[in-house]
Order: C-alpha cells, then structure tokens, then sequence
C-alpha cells in the first residue's frame, strides 16, 4: 500500500477528515509521556541528586529514580510494539510513521515547499491529510529511529544489570554490547540519542503549534480528536 | 625433554601426594566447581601429559608478571612449578640468550599445536614491528611464528587484549591487540591492567586440567570472572541505590564510604571480578581503598576523557564536551532558533493580515 501523502479533494475548505484512529492517539500521549518520564529520570541517573542523609537501609532514592525509568522504558517499548502492530492493521496514516516514500519525486517536491515555507519564501504551505513530508521525516528519524536505537540501547544495559539468562541480556545486550565495543560507549550514546530526542520534542512541539495558527489545517486538536479540519 | 604427567612433574618437584590432593580440590573450588570435580582433575593430572606454557613479553610494562606471582589460590609456585611447567618466560626463568631462545625452538617441535602460548603485551607494527625487539627480532614475528605452532592463545592483561596505555591516540607505535594480530588460533582474552592473579591462574589451570579453553563471552573473556560488573558485586552499592554519594574527595560522605559514582567510578560499566575476588590475597580492591575504578580491563578505557567524569567526554566533534554539554547546548539552540522563527512568524502573518484587509481581503 502506497504511503504518499494524499493532495486530493478531501482538503477543501471547511471539510473534516478522520485521521488518527484511537489507538494511534493514545499511543501518541503515552509514548510523549514516557518520553517525558525517560529524559528527567535518565538525566538524573547520569547527574544524581544531592546526596541524602540517614542510614543507607532507610533509602533507596536512586533506585527509585531508576525503577521509574525502567518502569517508563517499559511502557515507552510495549507501546512501540503495539504502535507497529497498529501500523499493520490500522488506516493509511498509522503507517506513515515507519516508511519514508523517498523513491517518490512528489513527496521530495512537498518537502522543498515545506522548507519554503518555513523559510518565509512562499506564502501558503500545501494542505496534507497526514503529516507534511518535513513532518514525516523529522518524525521518522526522532520517533521511529530514535525510538528504536532508545530501546536497543536502553535494554541493552537493563540487561547488564538483569545479567545473563534474563530476556533483555538475550536479546539485546549479548550483541549490543559488543557491537559498540564496551558498556561505556553504550551509556554515552544511549545519553547523546536521548539529548536528540529532546531536540526532536522542541521542534515537534513547536512546528505543531506553528501549524495548528499559521498553517490551512488543525494539528492540535487532529492529535486529540482524530479528525482534522481544513480551514480554507 | 620427554613428556610426563603433570603428577610425575609435581613429584619431581617434591609435592607430596597428600598436597596433590588438596591444591585439586582448592582448585576445583576456584573455579567454582563441586566438590565431585576434584578427583577428576587429580585423575587428569595423573594421567595426562603436560601441557608446556611459553609465555612471551611484548609491548608491556610486566605488571601483570607482578599480578601473576602473587597468587593465593592456587599459590604460583604450584602453579609455576608443577602445573603450569612454565617452560619458556623471559622474566620468570633462569636461562637467558640463545639458551633461552632455543627452548622456544625446542617446545614447538616437540609439542607442535599442542602447547598454550600466553602473551602479556602487544607487537607494535609500525616502522616493520622495530618499537619491540625480542631477541633481535620485531617482536611481532617471533609472535607470529609461535602462535602458528600454539595450540590455543591467552592475552594476558589489557595490553595483549585491547591494546592498553601504549596504544592509546595517536598510537605512534601502533600497538596493537593479539587478535588482531593472530586470527586463526582459539584466544582467552584476560583483560585488565593488570588482571587478578586469581584469575590468572585460575584460566591457565582450567586450560590445562580440562585440556579445553573455559566458556567465553563475546568478547573472547572467560564468563566466570567477566560476566558481572564491579558495580553488581560492589560492597558501596547499597550507598548507590540510596542514593548517597560521595560529591568530593575527603568530604564527609568520602569518610562514610560512600559511593563513588559521581566521582567517575567506572563500576557500572566495567566487567571483572575484583568486588568479588579482590586482591593481594583479598585484602582490598581499589573502591574499598577509596578511589572508583578506573575501568582498567575494558577495551579503550585509557581514551575515554578522565577517570574522575560520571558522564564521558565525546571528542569526536574536536572539541572536549560530554553528553550533556553538547546536548544541552544544541536544545538551548533550538530553543532560541524556535522563539526567533515563531516571532518572525508572527510579524509575517501580521504584515500579511495588514495586506489581506487592505486588498479588501477575505
Ligand atoms: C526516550 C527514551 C529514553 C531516554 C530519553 C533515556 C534517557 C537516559 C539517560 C539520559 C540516561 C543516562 C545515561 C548515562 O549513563 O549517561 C539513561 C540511562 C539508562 N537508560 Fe534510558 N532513556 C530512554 C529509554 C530507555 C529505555 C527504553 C530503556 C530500557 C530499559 C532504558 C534504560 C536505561 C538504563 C538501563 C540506563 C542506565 C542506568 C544506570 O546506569 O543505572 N532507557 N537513559
Ligand atoms: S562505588 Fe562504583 S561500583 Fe561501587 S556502587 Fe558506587 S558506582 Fe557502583
């Protein structure tokens, strides 16, 4: 099934098309939410608080930072199944977030307009029922990439910690490890990818913002309702 | 030299059955073995030759010799004398010279593919190999032309497994691991600089007594002394999961013994056995004297910025920065890039309104 962008009659003026089903809109609040839970508690794993006083039996202040990030890592990855899973049974858009139609001269075309756009160079971006190309890009390599190297990584040291014969040390860290050379390497990427993930959110949250006043579409409230409005 | 047993070998040497006896069952013990494992290996020493052991020096500072001859369990001098039959070590025996040389020549006719070569060191190959010179030869080559005749390769410490001080940037002496070096012979890789002595001896009497190389991980180092971190076995982790730690040398957190994490320990991200080994007959290791580890048997640990920084600088963008510098800079970036762009936003929608009602707009 083709992926391209659809530029057709469903984006006259004033029409609403149905865009994010439930699940994919769920996932997406939940995944923001992990994500949210993930770069704090992952920021304070690498930069622990001020220490805490008493008896070291009486606290567990890290452990619980850390059990709190893993807690959210498991949310963030079982999500990340279901949302492939939705990509295979759900509606067109649910599968734009894992495949790039780069061998499509139009959806390259769309992505100069994008730019244009964003360059103040032409006055009216192009209406998309789905996400813009620029979007679907930058969504592919912060969401699709990043999430996966993410839960690569991530697991890959919950499996040192696991030890061997736990899942995440056969499954990920036997060949993870090795693959980046040493457990050290692993942390500093695993925290480098999370700082592009940030970047990722600031643009995302901004461009979704930008768009929902300036562009011809709805953005904030496709994402919470499912459906987007065409306002000219 | 005929071929013996390693129990004739040890009775030569004076060791008394009774003796015999229990250095098998102590190494049994260390090597994490039941105790039904110990008349087997009396019964493998009795009646197996042994295996001779060259151990050759290249690029390295002996510090794993060092390590090696202050073993408790099992004691070197069992080891060396009897198990072992440490035939050729250019520190450790007495001939010297030609002698010496010739017993190289020797092993490896009589025992072809059937001895263990250990290495401590690496061959340099820069400049045909002449920054190691080993009885008037590049280093490398004696290496090479041993290890073709070697039943199976130990590298002993960080050196011979992962290139060590000596190679670190730019390596001007391009030293560089044995395996890179030898690729068609079953390695052990010991790492550390040096490894535990316990361990040390540990691999070589399973090699011997097993005639077999222990499990290995992926990265070639036998599982049961590499298979955890410091930091899972570390007597400070409780301080860890408190969430106590020491922010300062000599602070009060440091005189309570807490854990070093932000002192750039390298505990979590280092695979040996000294929290639970530990050393000089296990008298400490280096948390327990005050200091984090350094990460000393992980591959590249002497590249990776200071051993004082929790979170490692990244050089790669010619600049010394860690994760969070360059991370944070970027996102502050973006940051003032997305306030800029949304205010020239707003002034081009603004002008154009302007312009829409002034068109009579829509
Ligand atoms: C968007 C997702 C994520 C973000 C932003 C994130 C962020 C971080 C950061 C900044 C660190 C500190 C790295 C360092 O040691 O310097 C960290 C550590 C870690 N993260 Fe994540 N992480 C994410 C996903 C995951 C996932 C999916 C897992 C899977 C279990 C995971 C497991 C871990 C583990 C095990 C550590 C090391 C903890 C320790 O050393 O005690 N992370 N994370
Ligand atoms: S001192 Fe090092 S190894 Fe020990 S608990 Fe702290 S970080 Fe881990």
């Amino acid at each position: 099934m083709s992926v391209e962008p659809q530029v057709i009659d469903e984006t006259a003026a004033g029409n609403t098309v149905f865009v994010y089903e439930g699940p994919v809109r769920l996932w997406h609040w939940l995944n923001a939410l992990s994500i949210f839970v993930l770069a704090i508690t992952g920021y304070l794993i690498a930069n622990p608080l001020p220490s805490v006083a008493g008896e070291a039996s009486e606290n567990f202040l890290m452990g619980y930072i850390r059990f709190t990030h893993f807690t959210a890592a498991y949310v963030f990855a079982i999500a990340f199944l279901v949302r492939i899973y939705w990509a295979l049974v759900g509606n067109h858009h649910a599968k734009q977030l894992f495949l790039l139609p780069i061998t499509d001269m139009e959806w390259w075309g769309g992505m100069v307009q994008e730019l244009l756009w964003y360059m103040f160079l032409v006055k009216q971006p192009r209406k998309y029922v789905g996400h813009n190309p620029l979007a679907h890009l930058c969504m592919f390599f912060g969401i699709t990439v990043g999430g996966i190297f993410m839960i690569a990584t991530g697991f890959a040291l919950y499996g040192e910690g696991a030890q061997e014969g736990s899942w995440a040390h056969t499954v990920f860290t036997s060949w993870v490890i090795p693959l980046f050379g040493q457990s050290q390497d692993v942390h500093t990427w695993h925290h480098m990818f999370a700082w592009a993930i940030v970047w990722f959110i600031i643009v995302h949250v901004y461009a979704a913002l930008r768009e929902d006043i300036m562009s011809r579409q709805t953005m904030v409230s496709a994402i919470v309702s499912g459906s987007r409005t065409f306002r000219d | 030299m005929e071929i013996e047993t390693f129990y004739e070998v040890m009775k030569r040497q004076g060791i008394t059955r009774r003796s015999f006896l229990k250095f098998c069952s102590l190494t049994a013990a260390s090597l994490g073995l039941a105790p039904s494992f110990a008349p087997k290996i009396a019964h493998a020493m009795e009646t197996k030759p042994r295996t001779p052991v060259i151990w050759l020096h290249g690029l390295e500072c002996t510090c794993c010799s060092e390590s090696f001859i202050r073993s408790a369990h099992p004691l070197t001098k069992d080891v060396v004398l009897s198990m072992l039959s440490l035939d050729y070590d250019d520190t450790l025996m007495a001939a010297a010279g030609h002698q010496a040389e010739e017993i190289i020549a020797d092993i490896r006719k009589k025992y072809k593919g059937n001895f263990i070569l250990a290495v401590e060191g690496n061959p340099p190959l820069n400049e045909d190999g002449m920054y190691c010179i080993h009885g008037g030869r590049p280093f490398v080559e004696v290496l090479k032309e041993t290890a073709a005749d070697a039943k199976a390769i130990i590298s002993w410490g960080s050196c011979a497994s992962w290139g060590c001080v000596q190679a670190a940037k730019p390596n001007p002496t391009q030293a560089t691991p044995v395996h890179k070096v030898i690729t068609d012979k079953p390695i052990i890789k010991v790492p550390g600089c040096p490894p535990i002595a316990e361990v040390m001896t540990a691999v070589v009497t399973y090699v011997l007594t097993f005639d077999r190389i222990p499990e290995l991980d992926r990265q070639g180092r036998p599982k049961m002394f590499y298979g955890q971190r410091i930091h899972d076995k570390c007597y400070r982790r409780p301080h860890f999961d408190a969430g106590q730690f020491v922010e300062e040398w000599d602070d009060e957190a440091a005189r309570k013994g807490f854990c070093l994490y932000k002192m750039g320990c390298k505990g979590p991200t280092t695979y040996n056995a000294c929290s639970t080994v530990r050393w000089n007959n296990g008298v400490s290791f280096p948390i327990q004297s005050g200091h984090g580890c350094i990460g000393c048997s992980e591959d590249g640990f002497w590249d990776k910025g200071g051993f004082y920084n929790r979170v490692t600088d990244i050089k790669q963008f010619g600049i010394e920065a860690n994760a969070d510098k360059i991370g944070g800079t970027v996102a502050a970036v973006a940051g003032a890039a997305v306030v800029a762009h949304a205010a020239v936003s707003a002034l081009s929608r603004a002008r154009s309104s302007q312009n829409d009602q002034s068109k009579g707009g829509k």
